[in-house]
């Protein structure tokens, strides 16, 4: 799976007489090739049987001692306990943000909030592998994401918004950024440790404090980041953190005595959370779903868009708001496509996320698993064209194959709903205009690609596209300085960059 | 209905120092002169049709005295009116920065040709003196100038090239969010008006406007000078009528994109941002503290606010590789 750091590897042209290893031969069989097992070694993570909440400071247990299992989803392993927060818990932890925000941090002179962030980005690179390895068990994911992407753009941000700290009077002239107090953050299961990062990282430079819910099938990761709060001396109180069931994140944004919500996750629970601060004065930003359309022109570079439209909906297993889950191919190559994406699904690894050479890890979770087996039957039901590699599946673990679907219509729950897995639908059109007719044809307006050579067209349909994110001859990248975020009902509101910034401050006059 | 008082007739008195040459040269109707009334309408897609209902309800200046019947739109008009401006919002998005800009400049031209009748109607409806109702002209105008200067510049100040760490050229640039319904100030009839009218629409927003329903008058000449204007028709749209009836419409119509309930009455408040989170509608609220009726629209620094306009943009950021 193409990231970051193998970017070249992949744009490079295979020029040998003898494909290498597992590659495709055309006709959807991959050379019979087997990988040794490369597993990462697990060795680097000491699980505590049970962690707690993180509460001023301090790792407490759950006041009424009520505890949750997270699951290695891969296995199905229970990893760890988890106290499971109470409402009394989120009331405690509100009260130490609000404490410290008045007393400390809040006051605190911006380079100083800087070092602290400076700090923290370094403490997650020292721990970077740590990180990883237990994001991966805790998540599923493929451990080559989590240690080149998830766990570094973590850091990169904290990294990014500790400059800023002390350099807000530049980025709003004229007037004074005040922080907007308390922040009540809620996190999805799909980059647990990078939301963590996109939510925690501008808010603390902009002297807010935080109280943070993350998604109870993956709390592991955000709990080791408040072992680094805890490395970093970061005051008690800044950061708290509390795992838990879905009510109490709802307890946690339309409590009284937060001031800014910050919500990642479906459409319908950010409906939800919306409703929730409704004739308040709460600030609030939504990052939510998406059904992204990836367009490819006749005229682009055929073999880099393959390895794009794979990026796009196999990464994370699909379980990202931003994949390219819709592919709308020019009819003129349509079947060219069609035939490479085969080829290519024939090699990508799907198993033990532990595993440096898998592509596909496990799906987060049992409920997820069931949804997008659902989605896909609907898409078989409906008429679509069902294609899937022979991979072999682990015996234990959610595991999904690869999934593209042809023949799909624009009425097709597949083509319409996030299925939030590693399933592709593929439209075709045959003008630039009906692209992008078909691409805005969704309540989503998330992120979108565009394959061409023609950079004149690049802009054009940029500028036509209705989402808040255009990969142009790319697909899936994230940068700290780069905002990120929906238009239309995937929400509002930017993460990353100076726009990030503005959602967590209230402007004075001088 | 009693003569109007206006302020024509009533600077025309020695004392009046800021009489403008235009107020001193009116004389004062003859006794025996009718005067020809104004039949206040919707205005919808550039025209001015009656509501479809065939309702009204009475208008009355700040004293009491009856002065018009106002249309009381409905729930059809609003549905045309947002018709009208998800027509109009594409080719006004579309239109250069610096068009835009001069389009709403152009309505700060024409007001200025007006200004005796808009101030003869804030004195009707808010009861404002007449120093301090030209004195709200003036910067009315004055306010569509400032925003106007935005258009060209706003991206400038919000957009940004990033610097990622890789081979990517990576920028960001705002756009408008599209229909945007805005629940006019209560009170300000005129300036509050133009004050949160101006920034959506120098984004390149279409916008349906819920006029003061108390004091609807001021506005709907308004939209005789954005009809004589360069302003694309559909692009402004403006209804009169009772806001518990029409809010909760607006708020519910999923073409809408953006809400701003500065004038949304108190007891519709939360209903008004719960119907709206159903399409997840951008809201604009009255910044924290204010109240319609205390705000001080005079003050430049309070009601100019680059921050106005950014609520109805969306900021797209593309990335593209860079290679050889």
């Amino acid at each position: 799976m193409p990231q970051m750091t193998t970017e070249e590897t992949r744009l490079r042209p295979w020029t040998g007489d003898r494909a290498p290893a597992g590659w495709g031969l055309g006709d959807g069989q991959a050379i019979p090739w087997e990988y040794a097992p490369a597993p990462e070694s697990r060795d680097i993570v000491t699980l505590k049987s049970r962690y707690g909440l993180f509460i001023d400071g301090r790792e407490v247990p759950s006041s009424d001692g009520g505890v949750f299992s997270s699951v290695n989803p891969a296995t199905e392993e229970v990893i760890a306990e988890v106290s499971r927060a109470t409402p009394a818990d989120v009331d405690r932890a509100i009260r130490a943000a609000r404490r410290a925000q008045k007393n400390r941090w809040g006051s605190l002179p911006g380079r100083e909030r800087a070092k602290y962030l400076f700090r923290i980005a370094r403490l997650l690179q020292e721990r970077s592998r740590e990180f990883a390895v237990l994001e991966t068990m805790d998540s599923g994911k493929p451990i080559k994401e989590s240690r080149d992407v998830d766990v570094p753009l973590a850091a990169a941000h904290f990294w990014y918004y500790a400059g800023w700290a002390d350099k807000l009077e530049y980025l709003f002239p004229g007037r004074v950024a005040r922080p907007l107090g308390v922040a009540a953050q809620v996190i999805p299961w799909n980059f647990p440790l990078l939301m963590l990062a996109w939510k925690i990282a501008p808010a603390l430079a902009a002297g807010n404090t935080v109280v943070l819910k993350p998604a109870s099938t993956t709390p592991l990761s955000a709990l080791l980041f408040a072992e680094v709060c805890r490395q970093a001396d970061l005051p008690p109180g800044v950061v708290n953190i509390v795992p838990g069931p879905s009510d109490i994140g709802m307890h946690l944004v339309s409590h009284p005595g937060v001031d800014k919500v910050a919500f990642t996750g479906s459409t319908g629970v950010g409906k939800l959370i919306y409703k929730a601060i409704a004739g308040t004065d709460k600030a609030i930003t939504l990052e939510l779903g998406g059904k992204a359309a990836n367009i490819v022109f006749e005229d682009a570079a055929l073999d880099q868009a393959v390895e794009g439209i794979v990026n796009g909906i196999y990464f994370n297993q699909g379980e990202v708001c931003c994949a390219g889950s819709r592919l709308l191919v020019q009819e003129s190559i349509a079947d060219t496509i069609i035939e490479k994406l085969k080829d290519r699904l024939s090699t990508i690894r799907v198993g033990d996320p532990l595993d440096k050479n898998t592509d596909v890890g496990a799906i987060n979770s049992r409920a997820q698993l069931e949804k997008i087996t659902e989605l896909v039957q609907a898409g078989v039901d409906e008429g679509a064209d069902l294609y899937q590699p022979t991979c072999d599946l682990p015996d234990r673990g959610y595991f999904f194959r690869p999934t593209l679907f042809t023949n799909v219509a624009q009425s097709h729950r597949i083509a319409r709903e996030e299925i939030f897995g590693p399933v592709l639908s593929v439209l075709t059109f045959r003008t630039p205009d009906e692209a992008v007719e078909k691409a805005n044809n969704t309540p989503y307006g998330l992120s979108a690609g565009v394959w061409t050579e023609k950079g004149s067209r690049i802009l054009w349909m940029v500028r036509k596209l209705r989402a808040g994110v255009v990969w142009a001859n790319t697909f899936n990248r994230f940068d700290p300085t780069s905002p990120f975020g929906g238009y239309k009902e995937s929400g509002f509101g930017r993460e990353g960059g100076m726009h990030g910034l503005h959602a967590y401050v209230r402007l004075e006059d001088r | 209905m009693p003569t109007r008082k206006t302020a024509a007739t009533r600077t025309a008195t020695p004392s009046a120092k800021t009489a403008s040459k235009r107020a001193i040269a009116t004389k004062p109707p003859a006794d025996d002169r009718i005067e020809v009334r104004k039949t206040y309408k919707l205005y919808i897609g550039g025209a001015f049709p009656r509501t479809e209902s065939g309702r009204s309800y009475l208008v009355s200046a700040a004293d009491g005295t009856p002065v018009a019947n106002a249309n009381r739109a409905s729930r059809k008009d609003l549905r045309d009116a947002v018709r009208a401006a998800r027509k109009a919002f594409p080719g006004w998005a579309d239109r250069t920065a610096m068009n835009r800009g001069q389009v709403l400049y152009r309505v700060a031209e024409l007001m200025e040709g007006r200004r005796e009748q808009f101030a003869d109607e804030v004195v009707q409806a808010e009861g404002a003196s007449v120093a301090r109702a030209r004195e709200i002209v003036l910067r009315s105008i004055d306010r569509w100038v400032w925003y106007a200067g935005w258009a060209d510049k706003i991206a400038q100040v919000l957009g940004a090239s990033n610097p990622a760490a890789a081979d990517y050229f990576n920028f960001t640039i705002p756009e408008a969010t599209g229909v945007v319904g805005i629940v006019a100030p209560e009170t300000s009839s005129l300036l509050g008006l133009v004050s949160r009218l101006a920034p959506p629409l120098v984004a390149g927003n279409a916008v349906v406007v819920l006029a003061s329903e108390s004091r609807p008058l001021p506005v709907i000449t308004l939209t005789e000078v954005l009809a004589t204007s360069d302003v694309p028709a559909g692009v402004v749209n403006v209804l009169t009528g009772r806001k518990h009836e029409l809010v909760p419409v607006l708020a519910a119509h999923v073409d809408v994109d953006a809400i701003d309930v500065w004038g949304v009455p108190d007891d519709l408040r939360q209903s008004t941002e719960l119907t709206a989170a159903d399409s997840v509608k951008r809201i604009a609220r009255r910044p924290r503290g204010v109240t319609d009726a205390r705000f001080d629209w005079l003050d430049d620094r309070a009601s100019e606010r680059p921050e106005w306009i950014a609520a109805y943009l969306e900021m797209k950021t593309v990335w593209h590789p860079i290679g050889v």
